[in-house]
């Protein structure tokens, strides 16, 4: 009896430690297989009969990549600095406008909170993939309006970035001001302190924290967008995020996987390194409520 | 520290009169929180609200390409969405979107769940490794898992195809290096399933873990004082516990794998092949990729996909509100 008894459960282990080395192997392959297809020759690449780890490591697809030549006239620098001009611009932006509106909705009592926060849930909902039209045609005429070009250029791009992060960052911020004690900051109004100081030296080393997690979701949202630079940029190759560039890459009459997945990877570094701070948040924060404790 | 505090040793009474002359503090007090929610109030109305409204407005009208230059116009009396909803091609994508959704949903929920009770009962090494693991698939770009799996299953040279090319022809065949998976729906869709279960079931894994390790020890000591089995306790135990949970990831998850888009634009080549589209690259491909665009049909089926949504997204919603009420 014992001993149909531990056979049963050393037979369970091996069965777990089998299942997990399934599930991590197939989630890590693909990422695997960007890495090694970017580290090989590219008479490596393109075999009938590849092997799973490279004969030999080379750079030349990283090199290709940054040095332009892949597709002539468009420049990896040039993605890259409007990745980031794009992405942390839109972070700041929207981190500053979250913070405010955070502010107001955890410490303030006025008649369209409630509006206000149903407004940024509802919003939320809202998928971009339907909105694209009038997203286009909204700033084809904006630009229009006020005579600035806001299509086929980056700042129509940076402007939907701030609005998509914002319902997510104000709420995430908002949890973070929510649980700054008003004795502290009450404590201080007595002591003497001016608004400013109590802002400064009270709530905004409490609140840092939840607005640097906010902020890093807004990166990786728009650091990966696709579908918003996709069509507003379509036409200007000088204005490409890292996204579309590798789009355009792949669009290319010959697929150089090679030095795709270079570009991959270099898309990919980033997100991975944000990613580990933020990971338990990403949970939390998007079932709150749901898991007590 | 002193020198800000010298700074400012004005007392409470004085201050307010000094930055904001003429208002009393009271007013202040009344109008703070909407000069702090003005700007993000600004911006959501410009970029989110507002084509909202216009979204609902041009699906209403015929609109082209010459409207959008600046012709006015023309109420249609709700044309585009009689011609919609009588269109045998949009049932067709809207049938294929809700089929490749549903696959998407029910194995992302399987396998996360299975991954998350496994992960559950492996010792901690082992379940911190693999949840680095899935940390990778989860943190790739949209745009790098939708490519890689392009060149997994390439036709000539994809890892796919080589692989089932050298395994014994009685066992699959053969002349996979001419097959190619990208060009009919039938092989389409599935990796395409595969491309967004990837990157969505390691979600559900670590919420379930973290789902499951909120689950109170006394509960199952309880259980299994009553003589619950292992089984049992499962279901009357961890079940009903993490319902909620699992109420608020399916419909997170219907959501998202509802809008899929940069997965099937990159696996598809394109929005060109309607034979593949799903809602969001149709209504891609009648707004920026058909000549003439047809921003109204493109904004009529926009609208009816955004009130599904809505629809869908109810319940997380009523929840969410609840407990801001709370």
């Amino acid at each position: 009896m014992n001993n149909v008894y531990r056979l049963r459960k050393a037979l369970g282990r091996t069965g777990a430690y089998a299942a997990a080395l399934a599930v991590f192997l197939f989630a890590i392959f693909p990422v695997y297989w960007v890495l090694a297809t970017a580290l090989r020759p590219t008479g490596e690449i393109f075999t009938r009969e590849p092997t799973l780890f490279p004969r030999e490591i080379t750079f030349e697809h990283f090199e290709r990549v940054t040095s332009g030549v892949l597709i002539p006239g468009t420049s990896f620098w040039s993605f890259l600095t409007n990745s980031l001009i794009v992405t942390v611009g839109s972070v700041v932006f929207a981190a500053l406008l979250s913070l405010l509106a955070a502010i107001a909705v955890a410490r303030f009592r006025f008649k369209l909170r409630s509006v206000f926060i149903i407004l940024l849930l509802v919003i939320q909902m809202v998928p971009v993939e339907a909105l694209i039209i009038s997203l286009f045609i909204n700033f084809f005429h904006l630009g229009n309006t006020l005579d600035v070009e806001l299509v086929n250029n980056l700042s129509g791009v940076f402007i939907v970035y701030v609005a998509v992060a914002l319902p997510i960052t104000i709420l995430m911020v908002r949890n973070f001001v929510n649980a700054v004690p008003k004795q502290l900051e009450e404590a201080a109004a007595i002591d003497g302190a001016s608004g400013w100081t109590i802002f400064w030296r009270i709530m905004m080393p409490l609140v840092a924290p939840g607005l640097a997690a906010a902020s890093i979701f807004a990166f990786i949202t728009a650091w990966n967008e696709f579908l918003v630079a996709f069509t507003f940029l379509q036409n200007n190759t000088d204005a490409y995020t890292l996204p579309i560039s590798l789009q355009y890459y792949f669009g290319a009459v010959s697929i150089e996987w090679g030095s795709i997945m270079a570009a991959s990877t270099l898309l990919t570094i980033p997100v991975m390194i944000f990613f580990l701070f933020v990971q338990r948040r990403m949970v939390s924060g998007l079932t709150m409520g749901a898991v007590k404790g | 520290m002193t020198q800000t505090l010298e700074r400012h040793t004005p007392t409470e009474a004085d201050r307010p009169r000094k930055a904001h002359r003429g208002l009393s503090p009271r007013a202040r007090r009344a109008f703070a929180p909407y000069f702090l929610i003005l700007p993000a109030l600004v911006v959501l109305a410009v970029v989110l609200l507002w084509p909202i409204g216009q979204m609902l407005w041009i699906s209403l009208h015929d609109y082209g390409l010459r409207q959008l230059q600046g012709q006015e116009a023309e109420w249609n009396n709700f044309g585009h969405y009689l011609h919609v909803l009588t269109d045998e091609r949009f049932w067709s994508i809207f049938r294929n979107t809700i089929l490749v959704c549903m696959a998407m949903v029910a194995l992302t929920m399987t396998l996360g769940t299975l991954v998350g009770l496994l992960m559950n009962r492996l010792p901690k090494w082992a379940s911190t490794t693999l949840g680095i693991g899935l940390m990778l698939a989860w943190a790739t770009p949209v745009i790098s898992a939708a490519i890689v799996y392009r060149w997994l299953f390439d036709t000539r040279y994809g890892f796919v195809n080589t692989v089932l090319d050298s395994l014994p022809d009685w066992l699959v065949g053969s002349g996979w290096q001419e097959f190619n998976w990208f060009a009919s729906p039938e092989t389409l869709f599935p990796i395409l399933v595969v491309t967004v279960v990837w990157q969505s079931f390691p979600f559900v894994a670590i919420s379930v873990l973290a789902g499951l390790k909120s689950i109170p020890g006394e509960l199952y000591e309880a259980a299994r004082i009553d003589g619950a089995s292992g089984w049992k306790s499962f279901w009357h135990v961890t079940v009903p516990m993490l319902r909620p949970l699992f109420a608020l990831l399916l419909i997170l998850q219907i959501i998202w794998d509802f809008r899929i888009f940069t997965q099937l634009f990159i696996l598809a080549g394109g929005v060109t092949n309607r034979e593949v589209a799903l809602i969001p690259t149709y209504i891609y491909q009648l707004g920026f990729a058909s000549t003439p665009p047809n921003y109204g049909m493109g904004s009529a089926i926009a609208v009816i996909m955004t009130v599904l949504v809505l629809v869908i997204s109810a319940y997380y919603l009523r929840t969410m509100i609840r407990q801001e009420e709370a």
